[in-house]
């Protein structure tokens, strides 16, 4: 009973402070959020330019961004690495 | 599985699952998309196709054996496309520093490497996808019987 009641006051304690702090986020869509800095609107400006792609996500992923692809990719390599060795042992 | 309804409509959809999932990769630099997408389609197509038909029939699905050569050849290609970029006289994974044609914007050969990394992302997240499914599926099997 006294474990249930701790876990109980620990929940609503987390839960108050978790929305307190999502009364402090900024709106969304505003113009002045931190996010609409010079990067996205240099991508937004350049990629047609120095990638000559239309889709600016396509072009961050393969171009901008090429070696964090190739991370993912080696993340499927070694996710199907372990499970056939798992599998076939 | 042997229910009728199932089998047919899976033998209807199968084709234009694989077609909107080519789509989705060739298109994905003018258009939303990706090689992640496509291939993620292009996976849900054929282990569709395990579902409705078993795993037992050998005739029309992906092997796992060419399942894991195509995995190896896409992330191969997207290594050897980003050392071609070092061939070139620019850095690993370069596009327009290496000097590949750009192209027009919009066309579906545009962009220099990028159509060519999508095209291999595709390639290793389908096979990737069938790959996993298609081991788990078998290991099942065997545990029950």
């Amino acid at each position: 009973m006294m474990r249930v009641a701790l876990e109980v006051v620990t929940l609503v304690v987390i839960g108050v402070l978790l929305l307190m702090v999502a009364q402090e986020m900024p709106s969304f869509g505003d113009p002045t959020n931190p996010v609409h800095n010079e990067v996205s609107r240099y991508y937004i400006e350049n990629t047609e330019e120095e990638a000559g792609v239309q889709n600016v996500v396509a072009a961050i992923i393969t171009d901008y961004r090429g070696f964090d692809t190739l991370g993912e990719l080696t993340v499927l390599l070694t996710a199907i690495a372990g499970l056939l060795a798992v599998l076939r042992s | 599985m042997s229910d009728i309804i199932v089998r047919v409509v899976t033998r209807l959809m199968i084709p234009y699952l694989q077609l909107y999932g080519l789509y989705i990769i060739l298109y994905g630099h003018n258009s939303p998309g990706g090689g992640f997408a496509g291939g993620t389609v292009i996976a849900s197509s054929l282990i569709l196709y395990v579902l409705a038909f078993g795993i037992d029939d050998e005739d029309l699905r992906l092997s796992p054996s060419v399942a894991r050569i195509i995995e190896s050849c896409g992330a191969l290609a997207y290594v050897g496309i980003g050392l071609g970029g070092i061939l070139l006289g620019a850095n690993f994974l370069s596009n327009k520093a290496a000097g590949f044609p750009l192209g027009i914007p919009g066309r579906v050969f545009s962009g220099g490497t990028i159509v060519l990394l999508t095209v291999s992302i595709g390639l290793k997240v389908a096979s990737t996808m069938i790959t996993l499914f298609t081991n788990i599926a078998e290991k099942e099997g065997e545990d029950e019987s």
